[in-house]
């Protein structure tokens, strides 16, 4: 596998400009005789097919859910950031880059990022121009404010509720085209396989979920804009349909997998409160700016809170990191939050929670200061836990929320097969190991909107490629092999349930397998005996999986089913990489790379580099190969909250 | 944590072409802290257990904001809690013993797909036809170079907080999509950013929601009742304004 990063020349400042002179062009006339396909209509996906079809080429776009609006871009909460320095508090393009890159532990590729930081201003113009309703001030200029602890006020947002803002307006974007027919629209499809012909992505095989007929659609390039693989987990922020099952079919034919170990946990989750639970939820980060993180000093302490003293309780961030206290990086309070119930000391009824309390700041600020700046989550916190945040402290608990690792990409998003690209979450390129707070949204509409155009009109200028069509040979066998599979999903089913498994238990084991041994910490004895599980899991499932119902028909068990069996394969290659990085970065913790003060050790003798994972066969190791990270601009520095 | 029993009568429907009817199961030790479609789950687990068809549900991020959830609950959208999705109702609000009436979100405009699963794509052409500034990417001006009022920017939003869920329209004796139509409308014609495309949007949505088949309002306000996001019936009327001046101007 060839790992070639195209990062363009000049200084770090002029690479994007050289490499768009670089890049080849097509003519506008000539547009209109390519096909891109997009997968996915999240932020990337909807706003590069916007783009595209603008440009006049003719986009085939394809989403799983009943309509593209739906994406889960659109639960995003916080916030977009950008380099505009509105605020005249000493922010810039430079400034933005640097906090992303070192946010993500020195785990990213320079020159993307800088890329990233360079258009994240002219994603705000292009969102103000289509009408997202961002927060004003009274003089109607944008407000921002920091987020995450950054130290400029650089996110724009839209009340809690600015992913939705911005996907709406990619949406309204992409629905322009569909109208102008220059998207054609495939909503409620699942892409089953890529296509390959000639060694080139030419197209993909999807699923009609209402029909469950396979089809076929060809293309010039493809674009996989599929978010990101958190639900690997069962239990994630994410919704309930995210998967990796393109990402994966597309590893299956050659793409490199970058990272698969790198999962952000997010901090400030509502605690899991029983087994028959489908997702967590997600509250805001900014809820650390006023409430103090404690648990009982006591093991086992079952007292109610307002029964446990202030002699009797430890604010173990205040006291472990005085200059951060209980502002410390996602990963940082994630980790202790767990290290704290290990040793016996959660609170609530499975003891897998701490404290978030805000009692202090509500006597210090008044109960209508906090209602203001968190009423809603206050409100949302309330409507699941049937508990007032106002006359009891929070529980929270951390819950897997992002996935930095993905897709490996070069500079033009293009993966290791020739015109198969990723954007977005489904990609690894800008995160390094860990993602700061409103960069996602910023992220996806980069890649979408500002980057994704210029790369294809490269690839289509300079790839000389047959004209194809569906009746093609490759997609006769493509969809032959996702009947074959489906039928497999399906053969234990004309026997009956009896003694069989359904999708969930085995989706809820592997989960399980993965939160204890490939969580928050990480650990050569855990992550081996998790490897060796894993098969055993995979068996079981083809097996005595059961699934109601027929291929031919709305079968919403049998599309669980399929997702499920691609995260069993691909649980294996995330396993393995973080088996293979013995050194602890970001998100990442090893057990075995600690600081003497039990921080993470970073190893950048040894493990500077993207991790790429070649698939090699069912049943066979995957092979690693690296890319390595050069810091040219930067100098990688151990973080420290202390 | 305490837990009920509950009787369902959820309604089964093959496709659109099939008749439907209302099949009743009966659970036993739901716990109160389970989210509805929670409950649900354990219900198409024990299902499928049993060697029966699932109940087929729309349902996604589970966090109210998606707008993919959605059952008519006791004749209620959304079911009896106010200004949340159906994934936001929790098992609390109901007691052992309660018979629950499951039904999807009826209307002309959105046939059946299956049981609870409807078609709800006439929305997405409603926005097609109109829902948007035309504004390509690139070369738009810097994102200050267009003042608006921190008020006409917190009501433009109060409106494009709609989630396309459709309670609006189901619990509309007309089937009308006014309120969601409406939503978009009065976003963009509040913001400077929609003015130059303001006629032509509020006649050429409105023609596309009469198309699809949608109804008109006759001020019943149930949507407005309904509403997850609580988007106020305000909306509707600015509309028709805006749909009036645009008749009389390029009608």
């Amino acid at each position: 596998m060839e790992l070639n990063s195209r990062v363009p020349s000049g200084s770090l400042a002029d690479k994007w400009d050289n490499h768009q002179f670089a890049n080849k062009l097509v003519n506008p006339a000539n547009r209109r005789k390519f096909t891109v396909i997009v997968v996915g209509t999240g932020l990337a996906g909807a706003s590069a097919s916007a783009t595209l079809a603008e440009q006049g080429y003719n986009v085939k776009t394809f989403c799983i859910q009943d309509s593209p609006r739906r994406a889960h871009s659109i639960a995003a909460q916080g916030g977009i950031n950008a380099a505009k320095n509105y605020q005249n508090d000493g922010d810039s393009v430079h400034r933005l880059f640097y906090d992303t890159i070192k946010g993500g532990d020195f785990r990213a590729r320079e020159a993307n990022v800088y890329r990233l930081a360079q258009v994240s201003n002219s994603i705000i113009d292009q969102c103000v121009a289509q009408g997202v309703p961002f927060a004003r001030e009274y003089g109607g200029t944008l407000s921002n404010r920091s987020f995450g602890g950054a130290q400029v006020s650089r996110t724009f947002y839209a009340r809690g509720q600015t992913g939705q803002q911005l996907l709406l307006g990619a949406y309204s974007a992409l629905s322009r085209q569909i109208h102008a027919g220059k998207v054609t629209m495939f909503s409620r499809r699942e892409m089953m396989d890529l296509v390959l012909v000639d060694g080139k992505a030419r197209g993909i095989t999807t699923r009609n979920l209402i029909t469950g007929e396979l089809e076929s659609h060809c293309a010039d390039a493809v674009i996989l804009a599929t978010g990101g693989y958190g639900n690997v987990y069962f239990l994630s922020t994410n919704a309930m349909a995210s998967n990796v099952t393109a990402a994966w079919r597309a590893c299956k034919h050659g793409a490199g997998m970058a990272n698969p170990c790198f999962v952000q946990i997010h901090p400030t989750c509502i605690p899991v409160h029983g087994d028959y639970q489908s997702k967590l939820t997600l509250m805001s980060e900014s809820l650390r700016n006023d409430g103090r993180v404690w648990v009982p000093l006591k093991e086992d302490d079952k007292r109610p809170p307002s029964q446990i003293p202030e002699s009797e309780r430890d604010y173990y961030l205040e006291k472990k990191y005085p200059s951060f206290g209980n502002l410390v990086p996602r990963d940082v309070a994630s980790r202790n939050a767990k290290e704290q119930c290990d040793a016996g000391k959660g609170v609530g009824n499975t003891g897998l929670a701490v404290y978030l309390d805000f009692a202090e700041a509500i006597k210090r600020d008044g109960q209508a200061t906090i209602l203001k700046k968190y009423g809603n989550l206050f409100q949302m916190y309330e409507k699941i836990t049937d508990k007032n945040p106002l006359n009891e402290p929070m529980t929270i608990y951390p819950a897997v929320h992002y996935t930095m690792g993905g897709l490996w990409v070069d500079y033009d998003l293009m993966t290791t097969i020739p015109g198969l690209f990723a954007l977005g979450e489904c990609n690894f390129s800008d995160h390094g190991a860990n993602r700061l707070g409103a960069s996602a949204l910023m992220q996806g509409l980069a890649d979408g909107y500002f980057v994704i155009a210029t790369s294809i009109a490269h690839y289509i200028g300079s790839t000389p490629m047959e004209r194809i069509s569906e009746i093609a040979p490759e997609f006769d066998e493509s969809r032959k092999n996702v009947a074959d599979r489906i039928h497999r999903l399906l053969r234990n089913s004309m026997r009956g349930p009896s003694g069989k498994v359904t999708v969930d238990q085995i989706h809820k084991e592997l989960g399980r397998l993965l939160w204890d041994n490939c969580g928050m910490a990480r650990n050569k004895a855990g992550l081996e005996a998790a490897l060796a599980q894993l098969p055993d899991l995979k068996e079981k499932f083809w097996n005595e999986v059961y699934v109601p119902g027929t291929g031919t028909d709305i079968n919403q068990s049998l599309e669980r089913a399929g997702r499920v069996a691609d995260f069993l394969e691909f649980a294996d290659v995330m396993v393995r990489d973080a088996l293979a990085r013995e050194e602890s970065c970001g998100c990442h913790l090893r057990e075995e790379s600690q600081t003497p003060e039990n921080e993470a050790k970073r190893d950048d003798a040894h493990y500077s580099h993207v991790s790429v994972w070649q698939y090699q066969g069912d049943n066979q190791a995957p092979v690693m190969h690296k890319e390595p990270l050069i810091f040219e601009n930067v100098t990688p520095s151990q973080r420290s909250y202390k | 944590m305490s837990s009920i029993d509950l009787t369902l009568q959820i309604w089964r429907q093959k496709n659109n072409d099939s008749l439907g009817h209302l099949e009743t199961y009966f659970l036993q030790g739901i716990h109160t802290d389970m989210s509805f479609l929670e409950m649900l789950d354990v219900l198409n687990e024990k299902l499928t257990k049993e060697g029966k068809d699932p109940v087929t549900f729309d349902h996604d991020c589970r966090e109210g904001i998606c707008g993919m959830c959605g059952a008519v609950v006791n004749g209620v959208a959304h079911g009896p809690e106010k200004e949340i999705t159906l994934c936001q109702l929790h098992m609390r609000n109901f007691r052992s013993g309660d018979t629950l009436v499951i039904e999807p979100f009826r209307s002309k405009a959105f046939p059946i797909r299956k049981d609870l699963m409807v078609d709800r794509s006439a929305l997405d052409r409603i926005i097609q036809s109109g829902g948007y500034v035309s504004v390509n990417t690139g070369g738009t001006p810097d994102g200050n170079s267009l003042p608006i009022p921190s008020s006409v920017a917190e009501l433009a939003m109060d409106a494009a907080a709609c989630i396309g869920c459709g309670a609006c329209v189901a619990s509309c004796p007309n089937g009308a999509a006014m309120l969601f139509t409406s939503a978009k409308i009065s976003q963009l014609c509040l913001l400077p950013q929609g003015q130059p495309e303001r006629k032509r949007r509020a006649l050429a949505m409105v023609e596309t929601m009469d198309k699809e088949g949608f109804g008109n309002c006759t001020n019943f306000r149930e949507c407005e009742a309904v509403c997850p996001k609580s988007i106020s019936i305000r909306n509707i009327a600015r509309l028709n304004r805006e749909f009036l001046v645009a008749s009389l101007l390029e009608g």
